[in-house]
């Protein structure tokens, strides 16, 4: 077995400075009627580097990759350009194969990736300070929902119709069990998002707001009017970015109100990856820091007094407080911080910018092809890289037609909000940097001919 | 210098890292001992890595108010100066591919390269979680066979695969049993820890709105069984228990205490940390364990990352696996796989309790694990858990002379060995040898975990050391506990050859430094430019 280094002469000599006469003896507190007598049955024997190579390529020979057709999925997740130096960079062992920095002398590389990552994400999303990692946004998300509860001693959050509905029932299933009270405003098929109705929900016993920004229509709430409102309330706003690099172009969260701002970090350096790993981000105002969940890691000096990098705060955290932890969060999303952090030092802020100019600049040419298709129209006028087309049918139906004709069309709403048949009939169209005039043409072409009904 | 005396240690250490300190460079570095500022202090205002396209639009004026006054405070750097920083700075980590990286519990094994090369195959690192079924189909089969294997591994009845860590992973496992209680009308609030436990299973628990009580250990370091069936009762929802648990040892009474917690009504959520102990030779399924979470990234290997991403699925017993949450992946009567998610969930599995994450969990590991199960295959497995106690057990009867092992005298222990500091002289503590560890070129052991035995030192060799590299780390040990006992000073200042020393937790703590306060373009340090030109 190619990874299993002991030789037989190796656990010979073991055994024998153990005392045990077999490696059955080491087993000894298994009782008998637990312990398996041989391999367990009905699964495969151990197999090659190249035999393995061969079964796992099969199975990725059978998905669609996103590269190789016309591609418009976002609703989360996007497809962005990742220079080959992040995915090179974090392959290096000595980041890929170490734990968390839990002996910071031998630790400092990933704990001064740490400390630049959460820089780069307080000043993306203009907040005073952001921490190490979550999961993902969704999770990321109902954490700050529970921070803002924390704070506000309050315990009713709303949840905008903007945000993204999976985003939605993480929260709802959670708070089911936690008892805490989530109204959720439902979405509706309109140009402009539900700013007035999150406003108008606001009550004294609401804890938080939270407002997806872009939403997951792609329209650009009002962040400041609704921070506003909800600040002179006692609530708490909670912006929501799932595609980080709108903050190349639109302002800021944290410059416009809000408390706490959680996202999805995936669109820079970590990829589509079928839904994950992902990077939760989560930035907030410096005066909330003790109520934060995960790591934080923190400046100080060594022995020395040469600058060094720590993880710190850890009395908030489950290995301290156990019970009364902030949060049962441990293992995070390290790496992914680490290849979001590497793509973000590479544009810098004025790359972000353009890049996000480029983004908003391919979507306006997408607008502007497929909307000359008779039957289509677009719903919001203001949009980052992301918008709402709504179709004469379902846009289920079409999208799978479309994939049949090897086009990935986009995110039908039908899929993320099955309930509401009134929104059977949008389609979540993103476009990037990666999309070409070529891309655009095809999916204008074969939506035109699946609504016309041309067989493919 | 003095050679290597018999007990495999240099009396001199200390000074003679007193006296490379004496020495200065003009430019802060030594050798390959290399400084590097942070990106904020190398970058510059408009400097970029990639090369972009001009936009060949304006902004659409639907968006013009909400236009960002100025672009984002960040520098840029260009790749030349990014994959430097990056590997100026990988370059003070300790890793697995460095050397024997023994933290118990967390279980640091060779994560093999061609799970990184399969995960990064288009047709899986390059696919949309939202794309149609059909066009995922390869994606939707990784899942299941993973799921498979984990199912038949455990011997349960099913698994949830979304949880993307361990811990939550044992929040998806206690959510399951709230909804099996909710369908039973019962509402019961307590569940049972061990003090031994994970910080993560109490923490757990309150998050997921149960009450935690704490049940004790015997002596042997195993669960109390007697003071567990006295805690049980009609407000008992389940017990959380780890085997084999934080000590590295099995629970023999495993099976005792989950007839008892089902006799009382409760359910009994098994820690899985451990699995790489008894993967292919025990199943938790005929323990009467009805939920546990698997760390792909601890049994399994996907790489720890430097603090994930991991990935926690949870297998479940026939009575929990209705309630396991959306979405997941399923073979359907036909044979074909499907997913259900909100929109198809239908009235055959209108009992899960809801969502965790936004997609379908962690992918990238799953095709890792699984590349990673098909390489070691039945056989090998059972092997990997083998070899992993066998290291643990060397470990352990080759260092328990020097170091009290307070549960070795009752027999074997599993994939880790348990030391305390008791015996060590004065003022001499389980830190100093952890720190003593890293001069010698190690990554230290656990430290002060679990919390039951005093100064412990949990040590995790994993089956992917050679017995050659255990002698290394076994001398290495061995002379740190002769120095402890010898009361040699030079260990209180340890590490001495580290790219840091001794760092200052309690300003870290006191006055938190989160962000870099400097502005792009005014170094917070004299620039490396400032330091060599002097």
């Amino acid at each position: 077995m190619r990874y299993l280094p002991l030789t037989d002469a190796d656990r010979a000599a073991m055994l024998d400075v153990i005392g045990a006469a077999s490696v059955d003896d080491l087993f000894i507190d298994v009782p008998a009627e637990a312990r398996l007598s041989g391999p367990v049955e009905g699964l495969p024997m151990h197999a090659s580097e190249m035999a393995v190579e061969r079964h796992m390529s099969a199975l990725a020979g059978k998905n669609l990759s996103a590269g190789s057709v016309p591609f418009f999925l976002g609703a989360g997740a996007y497809r962005h350009h990742v220079p080959a130096s992040v995915d090179h960079i974090i392959q290096r062992g000595e980041f890929l194969t170490a734990y968390t920095p839990y002996q910071p002398e031998i630790a400092q590389g990933t704990l001064q990736v740490l400390f630049e990552f959460q820089t780069q994400v307080a000043r993306l999303f203009g907040t005073d300070i952001a921490n190490a990692s979550m999961y993902d946004g969704s999770t990321a998300c109902w954490e700050a929902i529970l921070m803002a509860a924390r704070i506000t001693r309050k315990d009713r959050a709303i949840l905008s119709g903007g945000l993204h509905p999976h985003y939605g029932e993480v929260v709802r299933t959670m708070a089911k069990f936690t008892e805490d009270e989530i109204a959720s405003l439902s979405c509706e098929l309109k140009g402009e998002p539900d700013d007035a109705a999150v406003i108008a929900a606001i009550d004294d016993k609401t804890s938080c707001v939270v407002v997806q920004y872009p939403d997951i229509l792609g329209r650009v709430p009002d962040l400041a009017a609704i921070s506003e409102a909800a600040h002179a309330k006692g609530a708490l706003v909670i912006a929501v970015v799932t595609e980080p690099v709108a903050l190349g172009m639109i302002e800021a969260p944290g410059n416009l109100g809000a408390d706490i701002v959680v996202g999805e970090g995936q669109s820079l350096g970590v990829g589509l990856q079928f839904g994950g790993p992902y990077l939760g981000l989560f930035g907030c105002r410096e005066k909330f820091v003790r109520q934060m969940p995960g790591r934080l890691c923190g400046e100080t000096v060594d022995a020395e007094g040469k600058r060094g990098f720590v993880l710190t705060l850890s009395t908030r955290e489950q290995h301290i407080r156990r019970e009364k932890a902030t949060s049962n969060i441990c293992t995070n999303s390290g790496l992914c911080a680490l290849a979001f952090s590497i793509h973000l030092t590479l544009l810098g802020g004025s790359g972000l910018a353009q890049l996000a100019a480029v983004n908003h600049a391919r979507t306006q040419a997408v607008v502007e092809r497929l909307t000359q298709i008779p039957g289509v129209s677009l719903l919001n006028d203001a949009y980052f890289n992301e918008v709402t087309l709504v179709l004469p049918g379902d846009a289920r139906e079409v999208l799978r037609e479309l994939a049949d004709r090897k086009v990935l069309g986009g995110v039908s709403l039908g899929r993320l909000f099955p309930a509401q048949e009134d929104l059977h009939n949008g389609l979540l169209v993103a476009a990037t940097e990666t999309t070409t005039d070529e891309d655009i043409e095809t999916l204008a072409i074969e939506l035109a001919a699946v609504l016309e009904g041309v067989p493919a | 210098m003095s050679g290597v005396n018999a007990a495999g240690w240099r009396p001199t250490m200390g000074e003679a890292g007193e006296a490379l300190e004496k020495f200065v460079t003009s430019s802060g570095d030594y050798g390959l001992m290399l400084e590097e500022p942070l990106s904020f202090e190398l970058g510059a205002e408009g400097k970029c890595g990639v090369d972009i396209d001009k936009p060949d639009r304006a902004p659409a004026a639907g968006l013009s108010k909400f236009l960002r006054k100025a672009a984002p405070d960040l520098p840029g750097l260009t790749e030349p100066e990014t994959v430097r920083h990056y590997t100026r700075l990988s370059r003070q980590n300790y890793a697995i591919d460095l050397g024997p990286f023994p933290l118990g519990s967390c279980t640091m094994k060779h994560n093999p390269r061609l799970n990184e090369k399969m995960a990064r195959l288009p047709g899986f690192a390059d696919v949309h979680p939202l794309q149609p079924q059909k066009s995922v189909e390869g994606a939707l089969e990784v899942i299941e066979q993973l799921a498979d294997w984990l199912i038949t591994l455990t011997g349960m009845a099913s698994v949830a695969m979304s949880p993307k860590a361990g811990a939550h992973g044992e929040l998806c496992g206690l959510l399951c049993i709230r909804a099996a209680l909710d369908a039973r009308g019962e509402k019961r609030d307590i569940v049972l820890v061990p003090e031994s436990a994970h910080g993560t299973n109490p923490a757990t628990a309150a998050f997921a709105g149960f009450k935690v009580q704490s049940i004790p250990a015997t002596p042997a370091g195993r669960v109390d069984l007697e003071a567990l069936k006295a805690k049980l009762g009609p407000n008992v929802a389940g017990v959380m228990i780890t085997n084999p648990n934080t000590c590295g040892l099995f629970e023999p009474d495993m099976k005792a205490i989950a007839d008892a917690v089902h006799e009382a009504g409760g359910y009994v959520y098994c820690d899985g940390a451990n699995f790489n102990a008894i993967v292919g030779k025990v199943r938790p399924g005929d323990l009467g364990v009805d939920a546990m979470h698997i760390n792909l990234h601890k049994t399994f290997s996907t790489p720890h990352g430097g603090g994930g991403p991991g990935a926690g699925p949870v297998v479940l017993s026939e009575a929990l696996a209705p309630f396991a949450p959306l979405p997941f992946v399923t073979r359907g009567p036909d044979g074909g796989i499907h997913l259900v998610e909100e929109e198809n969930r239908g009235e055959g599995h209108g009992r899960a309790f809801g969502r965790m994450v936004a997609f379908h969990g962690q992918m990238g590991m799953f095709t890792r694990a699984l590349t990673y199960i098909l390489s070691h295959g039945a056989d090998g497995l059972r092997r990997v858990a083998e070899d992993a106690v066998l290291n643990a057990n060397y470990v352990l009867r080759s260092c328990e002379d020097l170091l009290p092992a307070p549960f070795a005298k009752s027999g074997p222990c599993m994939h880790e060995a348990l030391f305390s500091d008791a015996g060590l002289a004065d003022g001499f503590s389980t830190l100093d040898i952890a720190k003593g560890l890293i001069d010698e070129g190690f990554h230290p052991m656990t430290v002060y975990f679990p919390l039951v035995v005093k100064g412990a030192m949990l040590v995790e060799p994993t089956e992917t050391e050679s017995k050659a590299g255990l002698d290394r780390f076994i001398g290495s040990l061995r002379s740190l506990a002769k120095r402890a006992k010898a009361g040699d000073d030079s260990l209180h200042s340890a590490p001495h050859f580290a790219p840091r020393r001794r760092l200052d937790e309690t300003q870290a703590a006191r006055k938190p430094v989160l962000v870099w306060q400097g502005a792009p373009g005014e170094p917070g340090q004299p620039s490396l430019s400032e330091i060599g030109g002097s």
